[in-house]
């Protein structure tokens, strides 16, 4: 499926494959949601195409095609009962009332559901309603599920057990999945494929673990995780000079001497004693973190974050090694510059991010 | 009071309204339950409400046209004020709550005006050479009349339960097959439902017990339950005949109340604007 759209969107090209868990990934406004949209055909894309099984789709409303969505906070129909919310699709089909009851009854097995039929709407839990909204989506039989922030208005705990439910659900049904969030964690742990994206455009596409491990540039390395992003120059293939030094590395087809972004992912780094250091630098914050520690070290007037469960005080002077595998060359892009600088690191990181990214459009 | 126009056409009218309404109900059922002659406690009254049966039955069913007719207008109405932009919307509004404004009976007078053997209408006709219409003092006239005045009674409610439908539940039922005409029926009318009730009700409760339009633009034959109230007490012949009728009008208030009750549930849409 592909389609290009105008200022929200550009040059947004994706193909989903069948049976695929596929995350569009992005802070606010970054167009996901519009792209999913498009999907659904809430929106008409002002260019470009939506290709469905090799066919446009453009000019098919809504309502016929085989696509279904999971709202953002569900938009279920207080009017009806649990019951009757997941037949809704069913009965404007017209199907048989023995195939729609028996259809509505494995629905409500799967998402868990037995025995609150004839609830009211109001009456379930943020959680119950979540489930209903993707059983009334998924009784339908779609060949696409396209699921806007579904987990957004749950609390943490619930959270996790709706991601392990979904993915259960995703492979049970083996149905081609389209979910959008703003949680890194969430796209990683759950999808095959995620999508990130950042004002309208796709910055990356790749497994979880290839997004995490080779971020294409600084935007997608700071988005996903944590990560310190340091100028540096490519002397050779495998040979990267920053601080000063230079270092071994895995990466190869630079221009020679190209200013690259470098990425030393916080939780890579090793302390040594000092002298044995690539580079030396003092502690300049320790926060507690439950599993580990956040370090603020100071190299050179540059602060990096290292997570580590190994304690350091305040103002002591650490040593610390790089070994190739731990450092990823990104050529520069627009976004060089803006990311993975911990000078103005706050303890409060997440909590900022998260309240920046609560809600979308 | 037809015989004090220009009084009844000001405000004292309407403090005369507020007092009538504020009446306790405890004064119109000791009327109702007492003789006219002697005072004394008599169910009389209520056993001789069989005789104005046709009249209640005539109110009853020009009210029920009227609100049908008001939610069959009023309905597109309201819908379309939903669908314009907010500041369309409050002018709308204000054009709805415009005639509110006015004076009921200049209202109604004005449709007199139009209406009568000699009136605007009439003398229109004529002039481009087409016969004279009977058009006052025929049922049609008094619907007519009910419907104008309690137009807006029906377009406020609605408008108020419609505005508030959440868009996506309309975007979930067009994903889940709807086309415009079953996202229509399947949600977007249910989901007016306590609005149709309230709008309903008021334009039923205060068209049953009309007289006013019924005396201007009706005929004998058109009598309503509303002006024989009006005329046991004006008249002066039975007022406590006129007590137990209004009593009977008010039982059935609290039936439609009830109506709405039980369909609305605790909706806040049941409210009076």
């Amino acid at each position: 499926m592909e389609f290009g759209g105008e200022r929200v969107l550009d040059g947004i090209n994706l193909y989903f494959n069948d049976k695929e868990f596929l995350t569009l990934l992005g802070p606010s406004g970054c167009g996901k949601t519009t792209t999913l949209r498009i999907i659904g055909g809430f929106l008409q894309p002002t260019s470009g195409k939506v290709l469905f099984d090799g066919k446009s789709i453009n000019d098919v409303p809504p309502y016929q095609r085989q696509i279904n969505t999971v709202f953002q906070r569900y938009a279920l129909f207080p009017h009806l009962n649990v019951y009757d919310n997941i037949a809704f699709g069913l009965k404007v089909a017209k199907l048989p009332k023995e195939e729609i009851h028996q259809r509505v009854d494995e629905m409500l097995g799967v998402v868990g559901l037995k025995g609150y039929e004839h609830r009211r709407i109001d009456a379930l839990s943020g959680g119950q309603q979540q489930r209903v909204a993707i059983a009334r989506a998924l009784v339908n039989r779609p060949k696409v599920l396209l699921l806007d922030e579904p987990l957004a208005a749950l609390d943490l705990r619930l959270r996790k057990d709706m991601q392990n439910e979904l993915k259960r659900i995703q492979q049970v049904m083996g149905i081609t999945f389209v979910y959008v969030t703003h949680d890194q964690e969430e796209a990683l742990s759950m999808s095959d494929t995620v999508v990130v994206m950042d004002k309208g455009r796709i910055q990356q596409i790749g497994r979880p673990e290839d997004i995490y491990n080779e971020p294409k540039n600084a935007f997608v390395a700071d988005f996903i995780g944590e990560s310190n992003i340091l100028d540096g120059v490519m002397l050779a293939d495998y040979k990267v000079k920053f601080f000063g030094r230079t270092f071994k590395c895995l990466d190869a087809g630079f221009a020679p001497n190209e200013p690259v972004d470098v990425v030393i992912r916080p939780e890579d780094i090793d302390f040594v004693p000092p002298e044995e250091g690539h580079l030396t630098g003092t502690v300049t914050s320790v926060t507690f973190k439950g599993l580990n520690y956040d370090i603020i070290v100071d190299f050179k007037g540059f602060k990096w974050l290292i997570q580590t469960t190994d304690y350091q005080p305040e103002g002591a002077t650490v040593g610390i090694r790089l070994n190739p595998e731990d450092i990823h060359i990104m050529h520069k892009s627009e976004y060089s510059g803006m990311f993975g600088d911990y000078s103005s690191y706050s303890a409060e990181y997440d909590e900022l991010t998260e309240d920046a990214e609560d809600e979308e459009e | 009071m037809k015989r004090n126009k220009s009084l009844l056409l000001s405000t004292p009218y309407i403090l005369w309204m507020v007092i009538f309404t504020l009446v306790p109900l405890g004064v119109v059922l000791y009327y109702a339950l007492t003789d006219v002659e002697t005072g004394a406690f008599t169910v009389d009254n209520m056993s001789k409400l069989v005789r104005y049966l046709p009249a209640f039955g005539r109110s009853i069913l020009y009210s029920l046209i009227s609100a049908v007719i008001c939610l069959l207008i009023g309905y597109p109405v309201a819908y379309y004020m939903t669908q314009c932009s907010p500041t369309t919307q409050r002018f709308l509004y204000m054009l709805v709550m415009l005639p509110m404004c006015m004076s009921f009976l200049l209202r109604t007078l004005a449709w007199v005006g139009l209406l009568q053997d000699t009136g605007i209408i009439n003398n229109i006709l004529e002039a481009i050479g087409l016969p004279r219409l009977p058009l006052i003092r025929t049922p049609a006239a008094v619907i007519l009349g009910m419907v104008y005045n309690y137009l807006p009674y029906m377009i406020l409610p609605l408008y108020a339960i419609i505005v508030k439908i959440d868009p996506r539940l309309i975007e979930a039922a067009e994903d889940l097959g709807c086309n415009s005409t079953k996202v229509f029926s399947k949600v977007i009318l249910p989901l007016s439902m306590p609005g149709i009730l309230s709008g309903m009700t008021m334009v039923f409760v205060p068209a049953v017990s009309t007289f006013y339009i019924s005396n201007k633009l009706g005929s004998t034959e058109t009598v309503l339950i509303g002006d024989i109230v009006e005329r046991l007490f004006k008249q002066g012949d039975n007022p406590n005949m006129g007590a137990a009728l209004s009593l009977l009008l008010m039982v059935l208030v609290f039936v439609c109340t009830g109506i709405i009750n039980r369909f609305g549930g605790d909706e806040e849409g049941a409210v009076i604007v």
